[in-house]
């Protein structure tokens, strides 16, 4: 049954990759092949160096994938993962830029100021949620334009370049350190989100599979009135369920801004795409931490082949609507992988004597 | 202040059209939070024929088939948007952020292939100078009909055609029901899911005609992005607890709110003396939105099987 699953997904990116490649037939119909070819092999094509560029771009993605992922298992649709990403980037920024006393050690305390503001910024739908009965999904849209507004507000206030209306560079000591990745996939952009990445990874995984706490929110999200039968405050679980995938959105914002990638935060009214990448990368990877891992290598692979599109006159953006269509697909396949498992266990029930 | 008031229109009127449309989806039982994806989709199409015909057919002409366009290209996402929630049964806010991610994509792609930038030009010549006798009229007559669009009519139109179909026919009735107890509607000989693709397709068509709304009198160029107005309509939705009688007062109240911080970067000397920064008034509608669902008892407002696929052997 495992298997199953992991086929809907496969279904999902051939699903996805193939309305790419029609799009660029429709587009360039001369060069639609080998384009598809170049963007489909750019994540390896200058070795090391692309490997290092694709777990750049699949770092956040794999922290923001978590963060949504996390909140499935408790029965939630976080779509609130970029308000809580923005938040905690400011928390993270604002020290970086401003507590200049810490010196080497700003990114330690940058880093758990973004876990602490993301988690804050996540637990109050989960209050919402858990006492006032509030849908997470409306009540998230609505945390992540207060997110928005407040932190542009906040940044131009506090840590302002107005020649470039954008945050202000992070000193040295604010960036978090690679660790000798950068030595190993020389010449790449990685950075030391990879590191957060892993260990978030490893993490949540032991917390969903070896706790009692990770058991309990699971048991939430199967089915809640079930869980406080057997004795679970479930109002409780909800709310920190919220707050672990707020962490974990908020870490993701530490990890690309508290970087040397010369990312800044830029004041405008759109949205980091971070938060929303995060909704399809747990979604293909089933919502589990090794698969969510697994499908943020797969969009940061994508977002590398994606670059390479310029060079046929074809814009990146094709690459986000194989993205769009892969969330679709997932939606349906879903649904598919659920009737299947029914199918699965009337047929084996019928086998029993 | 008639520019202002001229401005607050321009803001809520596409706010208005959208939110109706949010409403006969979640009215007929389907979430539907790809209104962002359906207003920047609607808009690009539109758009995109102003663009290539430019110059060819007199300008209302133009605008009221890129206006009728739009319309198609939403209804088309709503089409999707329907095959997933109501004949698959799938989840309705995964379909809808990937309709909110698929929409944007392909805009951008198309637009950086016809034009040499990611934005879609089109010449500002859609406005009506005066209209006869009723420029007129006091205080009306400069903010509805001086320097006006038909958009504003054609918005002001959606709406009161919207209300009588909701609260006066018997489709109306019937698309509450499905939203509500959509089991009755079944035992009373129904098809469900047929009222539930007719609420999607109109929502998808009316968030397309939104979108078109939006661009026409306040820009002139497409950028595949109408700064958070789905979700914004979506608040507005909210916030008037599903009622299509409040929807007209909450879009003037935040459309209200755009416009105050709209002013301020326009005029730097209002923020100089403002002891209350621009971004609180664009953060105001979604705090307000919060408050008001946290304050209401949970959803007892929203309809009471929205968001379930309808499940005929559960009856």
């Amino acid at each position: 049954m495992e298997m199953l699953r992991v086929y809907s997904s496969l279904l999902a990116i051939v699903a996805g990759l193939l309305t790419g490649l029609i799009v660029l037939s429709i587009t360039n119909p001369g060069q639609a092949w080998a384009a598809f070819n170049t963007m489909l092999f750019a994540g390896f094509r200058r070795g090391l160096r692309s490997v290092g560029n694709v777990v750049y771009f699949a770092s956040p993605i794999i922290l923001t994938g978590l963060s949504v992922g996390f909140a499935f298992k408790t029965g939630l649709f976080n779509i609130g993962a970029t308000g809580q990403l923005l938040f905690g980037t400011y928390a993270a920024l604002h020290i970086a830029i401003r507590w200049t006393f810490l010196g080497p050690f700003a990114w330690v305390v940058g880093l758990a100021a973004a876990v602490i503001a993301g988690a804050l910024w996540g637990v109050i739908p989960g209050i919402l949620k858990a006492y006032k009965g509030v849908h997470e999904v409306v009540s998230t849209i609505m945390m992540n334009y207060i997110a928005l507004f407040l932190v542009n507000f906040l940044v131009r206030r506090n840590i302002y370049n107005s020649l470039n209306n954008e945050s202000l560079p992070v000193p040295r000591g604010g960036i978090i350190p690679k660790f000798g990745f950068d030595r190993v996939f020389a010449g790449s952009n990685i950075q030391g989100a990879f590191v957060v990445a892993v260990v978030a990874t490893v993490l949540i995984y032991i917390l969903l599979n070896k706790t009692v706490l990770g058991f309990e929110l699971k048991a939430v999200g199967l089915n809640r009135h079930a869980s406080r039968y057997a004795g679970i405050d479930e109002k409780r679980r909800i709310v920190i369920a919220m707050m672990v995938a707020g962490a974990l959105a908020g870490a993701a914002g530490a990890g690309i801004f508290l970087s040397d990638s010369l990312t800044f935060l830029k004041v405008h009214d759109t949205m980091p795409t971070e938060g929303f990448m995060g909704i399809s990368v747990a979604l293909l990877g089933l919502k589990e931490p090794i698969g969510v891992f697994l499908a943020g290598l797969f969009f940061g692979y994508l977002i590398v082949g994606g670059q390479t599109m310029q060079l046929f006159d074809l814009a990146p953006e094709v690459i986000d609507v194989i993205t769009g269509m892969i969330v679709y697909f997932s939606a349906l396949s879903l649904v598919f992988e659920s009737l299947a498992v029914k199918v699965f266990r009337k047929l084996t029930r019928e086998g029993e004597p | 202040m008639i520019f202002l008031l001229q401005q607050m229109l321009f803001f809520s009127m596409p706010l208005m059209v959208v939110a109706v449309g949010g409403l006969f989806s979640e009215r007929s039982g389907i979430v539907n939070i790809a209104l962002e994806g359906m207003m920047i989709f609607g808009g690009f199409v539109g758009i995109l024929f102003l663009f290539l015909f430019t110059g060819r057919m007199s300008g209302q002409y133009a605008l009221a088939i890129a206006m009728g366009l739009a319309t198609l290209a939403g209804m088309f996402l709503g089409l999707m948007h329907a095959y997933a929630s109501v004949t698959m049964k799938a989840n309705q806010a995964i379909s809808g952020m990937a309709l909110n991610i698929l929409a944007p994509a392909v805009a951008v792609f198309v637009a950086k292939e016809v034009t040499p930038s990611e934005l879609i030009p089109f010449r500002q010549r859609f406005f009506i100078p005066v209209v006869p006798v009723l420029a007129d009229i006091p205080i009306l007559g400069p903010v509805l009909f001086q320097r006006a669009y038909i958009t504003t009519y054609v918005a002001i139109a959606v709406f009161v055609v919207s209300l009588i179909v909701i609260k006066k026919t018997r489709f109306g009735l019937r698309l509450r029901a499905s939203g509500e107890h959509p089991h009755a509607l079944d035992a009373a000989g129904v098809k469900v899911s047929r009222i539930r693709y007719a609420g999607v397709l109109i929502s998808g068509g009316l968030a397309g005609l939104g979108g078109i709304i939006f661009f026409i009198p306040t820009s002139v160029e497409f950028s595949a992005s109408v700064s958070g107005y789905g979700f914004l309509a979506i608040a507005v939705l909210v916030f008037s607890r599903w009622e299509i009688k409040r929807i007209i007062a909450t879009s003037f109240f935040f459309g209200l709110m755009q416009t105050i911080a709209s002013a301020f970067s326009g005029i730097p000397f209002l923020a100089e003396i403002s002891f209350i920064p621009a971004e609180f008034y664009r953060m105001l509608p979604y705090v307000a939105t919060l408050v008001v669902l946290s304050l209401s008892r949970g959803e007892s407002a929203a309809p009471a099987a929205i968001g379930v696929p309808y499940d005929v052997s559960a009856r």
